[in-house]
């Protein structure tokens, strides 16, 4: 990690390492409790990454299915009232 | 190469993007679905289908979390660039500006994995993956959300 960026200093880093591990699910968390390492860290948000490109891949099949099902306007109407609601 | 302190990051990464709200990016996405159906429902596959609307969250997931995001920028000109064609191509030109250092296999992995993560610094790059992240599992939520609604009519 040295000599990467002069002013960047170890502290910063550190910072933004546990910034990044707050955002990850629960379960990691749960898992490595207390603070990751710099490596196990990256190893848990690039399979955290890779699940939600996977489920956005999911979704979007599921959505192309009950499309075809949804007809007309009403539904959306009733969703969107439903998201803005929550 | 503009480098910005440590306290832009901090600010930056504690403060929300105001277009970046859960309405906003559902009515943005509801209605690049509604423009997904209309064009060409009976004719497609749902395969095809599919496609369509996963180009269209990325689409409206980066347009929502604005261009002071390298990660939002480099979806949409690779949204935009290419239309119809993969999502995540590699492409030569993200090594173009490999740090010295070379980085280690995990450092690699998520540069290839955040959007426009090729060229940034270390720091960087941490910062943009979080911020992708959350931006991410939003959409997800909101996908989630609108199937959950959708299957119960």
């Amino acid at each position: 990690m040295s000599g990467r960026g002069r002013r960047i200093t170890d502290e910063e880093i550190n910072e933004l390492i546990s910034k990044l591990q707050a955002l990850l699910p629960a379960e990691s968390r749960r898992r490595n409790a207390g603070r990751m390492s710099a490596s196990k860290l990256l190893k848990e948000t690039c399979s955290y990454i890779k699940s939600l490109h996977r489920e956005v891949d999911d979704l979007s099949d599921r959505l192309a299915g009950l499309m075809t099902t949804m007809d007309s306007n009403s539904p959306q109407a009733e969703i969107i009232r439903g998201l803005l609601r929550s | 190469m503009y480098r910005r302190s440590f306290k832009d990051t901090r600010s930056s990464l504690g403060s929300p993007n105001p277009n970046f709200s859960k309405p906003m990016v559902a009515l943005r996405f509801l209605r690049a679905l509604s423009l997904v159906r209309r064009s060409g429902l009976g004719a497609c596959s749902p395969s095809y289908r599919a496609r369509g609307i996963r180009r269209a969250a990325y689409a409206c997931m980066a347009a929502s979390a604005g261009p002071r995001r390298a990660w939002s920028r480099a979806l949409l000109r690779k949204i935009r660039r290419r239309p119809g064609r993969g999502l995540r191509r590699p492409r030569a030109v993200i090594w173009r500006h490999r740090p010295v250092g070379g980085g280690d296999r995990l450092e690699v992995a998520l540069r290839r994995l955040v959007p426009g993560g090729g060229c940034m610094e270390y720091c960087r790059l941490l910062e943009e993956a979080a911020d992708y992240v959350k931006c991410l599992a939003m959409q997800v939520r909101l996908m989630q959300t609108i199937v959950d609604s959708a299957s119960h009519v």
